[in-house]
Protein backbone atom coordinates (compact mmCIF):
# COMPACT_ATOMS: atom_id res chain seq x y z
CA UNK A 1 0.00 0.00 0.00
CA UNK A 2 1.69 3.40 -0.94
CA UNK A 3 1.47 6.03 1.64
CA UNK A 4 -1.44 8.56 1.38
CA UNK A 5 0.03 11.91 0.21
CA UNK A 6 -3.30 13.74 -0.10
CA UNK A 7 -6.20 14.22 2.52
CA UNK A 8 -9.34 13.33 0.28
CA UNK A 9 -11.75 13.72 2.36
CA UNK A 10 -10.54 17.37 3.43
CA UNK A 11 -10.37 18.19 -0.42
CA UNK A 12 -13.70 17.03 -0.70
CA UNK A 13 -15.03 19.29 1.44
CA UNK A 14 -12.75 22.27 0.78
CA UNK A 15 -13.88 21.98 -3.03
CA UNK A 16 -17.45 21.77 -1.95
CA UNK A 17 -17.31 24.75 -0.13
CA UNK A 18 -15.48 26.53 -3.14
CA UNK A 19 -17.79 25.77 -5.96
CA UNK A 20 -19.85 28.70 -6.20
CA UNK A 21 -17.11 31.05 -6.18
CA UNK A 22 -14.94 29.12 -8.15
CA UNK A 23 -15.46 31.50 -10.77
CA UNK A 24 -13.48 33.86 -9.95
CA UNK A 25 -10.61 32.20 -9.07
CA UNK A 26 -10.09 29.74 -12.32
CA UNK A 27 -7.00 31.88 -14.21
CA UNK A 28 -5.34 28.93 -13.75
CA UNK A 29 -7.58 26.51 -15.00
CA UNK A 30 -8.48 28.55 -17.95
CA UNK A 31 -5.20 28.65 -18.80
CA UNK A 32 -4.98 25.26 -18.89
CA UNK A 33 -8.19 24.55 -20.56
CA UNK A 34 -7.11 27.10 -23.32
CA UNK A 35 -3.48 25.06 -24.07
CA UNK A 36 -5.22 22.12 -24.07
CA UNK A 37 -7.50 23.10 -26.45
CA UNK A 38 -5.23 24.37 -28.88
CA UNK A 39 -3.06 21.36 -28.56
CA UNK A 40 -6.60 19.32 -29.85
CA UNK A 41 -6.84 21.67 -32.61
CA UNK A 42 -3.72 21.30 -33.68
CA UNK A 43 -4.10 17.55 -34.25
CA UNK A 44 -6.21 16.67 -37.23
CA UNK A 45 -8.38 13.90 -36.47
CA UNK A 46 -11.96 14.18 -34.55
CA UNK A 47 -12.41 12.37 -31.25
CA UNK A 48 -16.43 11.92 -30.72
CA UNK A 49 -16.45 11.22 -27.27
CA UNK A 50 -14.18 12.92 -24.72
CA UNK A 51 -13.63 12.46 -20.54
CA UNK A 52 -12.71 15.73 -18.65
CA UNK A 53 -11.45 14.08 -15.53
CA UNK A 54 -11.45 16.43 -12.36
CA UNK A 55 -13.86 18.48 -14.61
CA UNK A 56 -13.74 21.03 -11.81
CA UNK A 57 -17.35 23.49 -13.16
CA UNK A 58 -16.52 22.27 -16.53
CA UNK A 59 -13.97 25.25 -17.52
CA UNK A 60 -11.47 22.47 -19.66
CA UNK A 61 -14.56 20.31 -21.12
CA UNK A 62 -16.14 23.82 -22.53
CA UNK A 63 -12.82 24.54 -24.47
CA UNK A 64 -12.32 21.08 -26.16
CA UNK A 65 -15.93 21.49 -26.94
CA UNK A 66 -15.03 24.77 -28.63
CA UNK A 67 -12.17 22.98 -30.76
CA UNK A 68 -14.49 21.56 -32.61
CA UNK A 69 -12.76 18.03 -32.68
CA UNK A 70 -15.08 16.58 -29.92
CA UNK A 71 -18.40 15.39 -30.09
CA UNK A 72 -19.57 14.72 -26.68
CA UNK A 73 -17.88 15.09 -23.47
CA UNK A 74 -18.28 13.41 -19.83
CA UNK A 75 -17.36 15.41 -17.06
CA UNK A 76 -15.98 13.68 -14.28
CA UNK A 77 -15.29 14.82 -11.10
CA UNK A 78 -15.65 13.51 -7.16
CA UNK A 79 -17.20 17.11 -5.87
CA UNK A 80 -21.09 17.04 -7.08
CA UNK A 81 -21.49 20.80 -6.18
CA UNK A 82 -19.07 21.22 -8.93
CA UNK A 83 -20.85 19.36 -11.11
CA UNK A 84 -23.97 20.58 -11.29
CA UNK A 85 -22.47 23.17 -12.90
CA UNK A 86 -20.79 21.17 -15.51
CA UNK A 87 -23.20 20.79 -18.97
CA UNK A 88 -23.13 17.45 -21.03
CA UNK A 89 -22.51 13.98 -19.61
CA UNK A 90 -21.99 13.93 -15.85
CA UNK A 91 -20.15 11.11 -13.58
CA UNK A 92 -19.32 11.66 -9.69
CA UNK A 93 -16.31 9.41 -9.58
CA UNK A 94 -12.43 9.72 -8.65
CA UNK A 95 -9.57 9.66 -11.03
CA UNK A 96 -8.09 6.70 -9.11
CA UNK A 97 -11.08 4.56 -9.13
CA UNK A 98 -12.20 5.18 -13.17
CA UNK A 99 -15.57 3.56 -13.89
CA UNK A 100 -15.34 3.37 -17.29
CA UNK A 101 -15.35 0.62 -19.49
CA UNK A 102 -11.73 -0.64 -21.12
CA UNK A 103 -11.33 1.26 -24.83
CA UNK A 104 -14.34 3.25 -24.32
CA UNK A 105 -13.12 6.65 -24.83
CA UNK A 106 -11.42 8.65 -27.69
CA UNK A 107 -10.01 11.51 -25.72
CA UNK A 108 -9.18 11.78 -21.79
CA UNK A 109 -8.24 15.16 -20.72
CA UNK A 110 -7.90 16.56 -17.18
CA UNK A 111 -7.13 20.05 -15.86
CA UNK A 112 -5.27 20.97 -12.36
CA UNK A 113 -6.29 17.61 -11.26
CA UNK A 114 -3.71 14.87 -11.22
CA UNK A 115 -0.84 16.77 -9.40
CA UNK A 116 -3.04 15.76 -6.53
CA UNK A 117 -3.39 11.99 -6.96
CA UNK A 118 -2.63 9.53 -4.15
CA UNK A 119 -1.59 7.12 -6.68
CA UNK A 120 -0.70 8.78 -9.70
CA UNK A 121 0.93 5.42 -11.65
CA UNK A 122 -2.20 3.59 -10.87
CA UNK A 123 -4.69 6.57 -12.20
CA UNK A 124 -2.54 6.63 -15.50
CA UNK A 125 -2.79 3.15 -16.27
CA UNK A 126 -6.39 3.39 -15.89
CA UNK A 127 -6.41 5.66 -18.12
CA UNK A 128 -4.38 4.22 -20.52
CA UNK A 129 -6.93 1.66 -20.50
CA UNK A 130 -9.99 3.33 -20.91
CA UNK A 131 -8.92 4.89 -23.95
CA UNK A 132 -9.50 3.43 -27.35
CA UNK A 133 -6.56 2.55 -29.09
CA UNK A 134 -5.04 5.33 -31.03
CA UNK A 135 -6.86 7.37 -28.07
CA UNK A 136 -5.42 10.36 -26.74
CA UNK A 137 -4.45 11.93 -23.13
CA UNK A 138 -4.14 15.31 -22.82
CA UNK A 139 -3.58 16.98 -19.18
CA UNK A 140 -2.28 19.74 -17.45
CA UNK A 141 -0.59 19.47 -13.78
CA UNK A 142 1.00 21.48 -11.33
CA UNK A 143 4.47 21.72 -11.67
CA UNK A 144 7.44 21.43 -9.06
CA UNK A 145 7.82 25.09 -9.86
CA UNK A 146 4.58 26.30 -8.34
CA UNK A 147 4.58 28.58 -5.04
CA UNK A 148 8.58 28.09 -4.52
CA UNK A 149 7.91 31.55 -2.69
CA UNK A 150 5.52 30.72 -0.24
CA UNK A 151 7.05 27.40 0.26
CA UNK A 152 10.58 29.43 0.91
CA UNK A 153 8.92 31.71 2.70
CA UNK A 154 6.78 29.66 5.53
CA UNK A 155 9.68 27.51 5.52
CA UNK A 156 12.19 30.73 7.21
CA UNK A 157 9.31 31.91 9.23
CA UNK A 158 8.66 28.58 10.44
CA UNK A 159 12.00 27.79 11.40
CA UNK A 160 13.02 31.21 12.66
CA UNK A 161 9.50 31.30 15.02
CA UNK A 162 8.73 27.13 15.98
CA UNK A 163 12.45 25.86 15.91
CA UNK A 164 10.90 23.28 12.39
CA UNK A 165 9.39 23.33 9.46
CA UNK A 166 6.10 21.58 8.80
CA UNK A 167 5.10 21.38 5.16
CA UNK A 168 2.79 23.84 4.23
CA UNK A 169 2.91 23.79 0.42
CA UNK A 170 2.19 20.62 -1.02
CA UNK A 171 4.66 19.39 -2.86
CA UNK A 172 3.97 19.03 -7.44
CA UNK A 173 6.58 16.39 -9.12
CA UNK A 174 8.80 17.57 -11.49
CA UNK A 175 8.68 17.08 -15.43
CA UNK A 176 11.28 14.47 -15.91
CA UNK A 177 9.06 11.99 -13.38
CA UNK A 178 5.88 12.84 -15.31
CA UNK A 179 7.49 12.09 -18.39
CA UNK A 180 8.81 8.79 -16.96
CA UNK A 181 5.51 8.03 -15.30
CA UNK A 182 3.02 8.08 -18.89
CA UNK A 183 5.55 5.51 -19.73
CA UNK A 184 5.87 3.29 -17.29
CA UNK A 185 1.37 3.54 -17.35
CA UNK A 186 1.82 2.46 -20.89
CA UNK A 187 1.01 5.28 -23.43
CA UNK A 188 3.12 5.90 -26.82
CA UNK A 189 4.83 9.31 -27.80
CA UNK A 190 4.68 10.57 -24.54
CA UNK A 191 5.67 14.24 -23.86
CA UNK A 192 5.86 16.90 -21.31
CA UNK A 193 6.33 20.48 -21.28
CA UNK A 194 6.60 23.29 -18.88
CA UNK A 195 4.60 26.73 -18.91
CA UNK A 196 5.83 28.81 -16.20
CA UNK A 197 4.82 31.92 -15.45
CA UNK A 198 4.65 34.63 -13.11
CA UNK A 199 1.50 36.16 -11.39
CA UNK A 200 1.71 39.48 -9.22
CA UNK A 201 -0.45 39.92 -6.13
CA UNK A 202 -0.84 43.42 -4.16
CA UNK A 203 0.56 41.57 -0.70
CA UNK A 204 0.94 37.58 0.14
CA UNK A 205 -2.18 37.45 1.80
CA UNK A 206 -3.91 38.16 -1.37
CA UNK A 207 -2.15 35.33 -2.55
CA UNK A 208 -3.18 32.91 0.23
CA UNK A 209 -6.57 34.05 -0.49
CA UNK A 210 -6.40 33.37 -3.91
CA UNK A 211 -5.17 29.70 -3.15
CA UNK A 212 -7.88 29.00 -0.70
CA UNK A 213 -10.54 30.34 -2.70
CA UNK A 214 -9.47 27.71 -5.51
CA UNK A 215 -9.71 25.12 -3.16
CA UNK A 216 -5.83 24.82 -2.78
CA UNK A 217 -4.75 25.19 0.42
CA UNK A 218 -2.88 22.66 2.07
CA UNK A 219 -4.68 19.43 2.22
CA UNK A 220 -1.75 17.16 3.19
CA UNK A 221 -2.03 14.06 5.42
CA UNK A 222 0.82 15.05 7.21
CA UNK A 223 0.52 18.96 7.38
CA UNK A 224 0.03 20.20 11.26
CA UNK A 225 -2.18 20.22 12.59
CA UNK A 226 -2.07 22.90 14.79
CA UNK A 227 -3.51 26.24 13.48
CA UNK A 228 -0.76 28.40 12.31
CA UNK A 229 0.17 30.85 14.72
CA UNK A 230 -0.28 34.65 14.06
CA UNK A 231 3.21 35.79 14.49
CA UNK A 232 4.64 32.89 12.02
CA UNK A 233 2.03 33.85 9.09
CA UNK A 234 2.47 37.48 9.43
CA UNK A 235 6.64 36.34 9.85
CA UNK A 236 5.84 34.39 6.09
CA UNK A 237 4.31 37.60 4.65
CA UNK A 238 7.05 39.66 5.80
CA UNK A 239 9.77 37.86 4.27
CA UNK A 240 7.98 36.61 1.21
CA UNK A 241 7.14 40.68 0.59
CA UNK A 242 11.07 40.97 1.27
CA UNK A 243 12.55 38.24 -0.98
CA UNK A 244 9.86 38.81 -3.68
CA UNK A 245 8.52 41.73 -4.30
CA UNK A 246 8.56 43.70 -7.77
CA UNK A 247 9.91 47.21 -8.89
CA UNK A 248 6.05 48.19 -8.51
CA UNK A 249 5.72 46.80 -4.86
CA UNK A 250 3.25 43.71 -5.52
CA UNK A 251 4.27 40.30 -4.51
CA UNK A 252 5.10 38.02 -7.30
CA UNK A 253 4.52 33.99 -7.40
CA UNK A 254 5.74 31.83 -9.78
CA UNK A 255 2.83 28.91 -11.18
CA UNK A 256 4.46 26.44 -13.38
CA UNK A 257 1.86 24.31 -15.54
CA UNK A 258 2.60 21.13 -16.76
CA UNK A 259 1.65 19.75 -19.81
CA UNK A 260 1.09 15.89 -20.51
CA UNK A 261 0.27 14.15 -23.68
CA UNK A 262 0.20 10.50 -24.51
CA UNK A 263 -1.44 8.07 -26.85
CA UNK A 264 -2.90 4.67 -26.50
CA UNK A 265 -1.23 2.09 -28.10
CA UNK A 266 -2.00 1.59 -32.24
CA UNK A 267 0.08 -0.33 -34.60
CA UNK A 268 -0.17 2.88 -36.87
CA UNK A 269 1.78 4.81 -34.66
CA UNK A 270 6.17 5.25 -35.30
CA UNK A 271 7.74 2.44 -33.55
CA UNK A 272 11.54 1.67 -32.93
CA UNK A 273 12.78 -1.28 -35.29
CA UNK A 274 13.46 -4.27 -34.16
CA UNK A 275 17.58 -4.44 -33.06
CA UNK A 276 19.20 -6.65 -35.86
CA UNK A 277 15.95 -5.90 -38.62
CA UNK A 278 17.88 -3.45 -40.39
CA UNK A 279 18.23 -3.85 -44.21
CA UNK A 280 21.54 -1.34 -44.82
CA UNK A 281 24.50 -1.03 -43.18
CA UNK A 282 25.32 1.94 -40.79
CA UNK A 283 28.83 2.05 -41.65
CA UNK A 284 27.64 2.95 -45.14
CA UNK A 285 25.23 5.47 -44.52
CA UNK A 286 27.82 7.21 -42.93
CA UNK A 287 30.62 6.44 -45.41
CA UNK A 288 33.15 4.91 -42.76
CA UNK A 289 35.12 1.86 -42.80
CA UNK A 290 33.60 -0.82 -40.29
CA UNK A 291 34.92 -2.81 -37.91
CA UNK A 292 34.43 -6.06 -36.05
CA UNK A 293 33.48 -6.22 -32.33
CA UNK A 294 36.51 -6.35 -30.29
CA UNK A 295 38.22 -4.33 -32.69
CA UNK A 296 39.45 -0.63 -31.82
CA UNK A 297 38.22 1.45 -33.24
CA UNK A 298 40.59 4.21 -33.39
CA UNK A 299 43.07 4.83 -35.90
CA UNK A 300 45.78 2.07 -35.70
CA UNK A 301 48.85 3.45 -32.99
CA UNK A 302 52.15 3.03 -35.51
CA UNK A 303 54.83 1.77 -33.86
CA UNK B 1 -41.26 12.11 -5.03
CA UNK B 2 -42.73 9.17 -3.47
CA UNK B 3 -43.85 7.46 -6.30
CA UNK B 4 -40.60 5.32 -8.00
CA UNK B 5 -41.94 5.04 -11.52
CA UNK B 6 -42.88 9.07 -11.70
CA UNK B 7 -39.18 9.50 -9.98
CA UNK B 8 -37.16 7.40 -12.76
CA UNK B 9 -39.23 8.39 -15.41
CA UNK B 10 -38.64 11.96 -15.12
CA UNK B 11 -36.51 13.47 -17.29
CA UNK B 12 -33.92 14.87 -14.81
CA UNK B 13 -33.55 11.26 -13.50
CA UNK B 14 -32.81 10.01 -16.41
CA UNK B 15 -29.22 8.45 -17.03
CA UNK B 16 -28.26 8.86 -20.85
CA UNK B 17 -28.22 5.85 -22.00
CA UNK B 18 -24.30 6.93 -23.47
CA UNK B 19 -22.75 6.78 -20.45
CA UNK B 20 -24.57 3.21 -19.24
CA UNK B 21 -22.88 2.10 -22.16
CA UNK B 22 -19.38 3.12 -21.02
CA UNK B 23 -19.82 2.95 -17.03
CA UNK B 24 -18.43 -0.04 -15.09
CA UNK B 25 -17.78 -1.16 -11.49
CA UNK B 26 -14.68 1.30 -10.18
CA UNK B 27 -13.56 -0.91 -8.34
CA UNK B 28 -13.95 -4.19 -10.09
CA UNK B 29 -14.46 -2.96 -13.37
CA UNK B 30 -17.02 -5.09 -13.90
CA UNK B 31 -20.50 -4.70 -15.38
CA UNK B 32 -23.51 -2.90 -13.88
CA UNK B 33 -27.09 -3.33 -13.64
CA UNK B 34 -29.14 -0.60 -14.10
CA UNK B 35 -32.05 -0.68 -11.36
CA UNK B 36 -34.13 1.88 -12.98
CA UNK B 37 -37.04 1.80 -9.87
CA UNK B 38 -34.55 2.49 -7.17
CA UNK B 39 -32.36 5.04 -9.56
CA UNK B 40 -29.03 2.39 -8.71
CA UNK B 41 -25.88 0.90 -10.71
CA UNK B 42 -25.05 -2.12 -8.95
CA UNK B 43 -22.01 -4.48 -9.38
CA UNK B 44 -23.17 -7.85 -8.02
CA UNK B 45 -19.12 -8.70 -7.98
CA UNK B 46 -18.15 -5.89 -5.93
CA UNK B 47 -21.70 -6.17 -3.77
CA UNK B 48 -22.15 -2.47 -4.30
CA UNK B 49 -25.32 -0.38 -5.30
CA UNK B 50 -24.05 2.98 -6.74
CA UNK B 51 -26.86 5.94 -6.33
CA UNK B 52 -27.57 7.84 -9.60
CA UNK B 53 -28.68 11.58 -7.87
CA UNK B 54 -30.63 13.99 -9.86
CA UNK B 55 -29.19 11.61 -13.27
CA UNK B 56 -25.75 11.71 -12.25
CA UNK B 57 -24.24 8.48 -11.26
CA UNK B 58 -22.12 8.63 -8.06
CA UNK B 59 -19.41 5.59 -8.72
CA UNK B 60 -17.86 6.38 -5.71
CA UNK B 61 -16.98 3.25 -3.96
CA UNK B 62 -17.69 5.67 -0.44
CA UNK B 63 -20.85 6.72 -1.50
CA UNK B 64 -22.25 3.65 -2.30
CA UNK B 65 -24.75 1.04 -0.28
CA UNK B 66 -23.40 -2.35 0.43
CA UNK B 67 -25.76 -5.54 -0.99
CA UNK B 68 -26.86 -7.27 1.47
CA UNK B 69 -26.55 -10.65 -0.11
CA UNK B 70 -22.73 -9.77 -0.63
Amino acid sequence: MIDTLFDKRLLARRMARCAQGIGEHDFLLRRAGDDIAERLGAISRDFPLALDLGAHHGVVGRAISQSGRVRETVCADPCMALLRRCADLRVACDAEFLPFARASLDLVVSGLDLHLANDLPGALVQICRVLKPDGLFLAAVLGGQTLRELRDAFMTAESELEGGASPRVIPFADIRDYGALLQRAGFALPVADSDKFEVTYATPFDLMHEIRSMGAANMLVARARKPLRRATLLRAAEIYADRFSTDTGRVSATFEIIHLSGWAPHESQPKPLAPGSARARLADALGAKEYKTGEPAGPKKRP
Amino acid sequence: MSDTTDKAGSAENRVDPKLLEILVCPVTKGTLEYDRDNQELISREAGLAYPIRDGIPIMLPDEARKLDDA
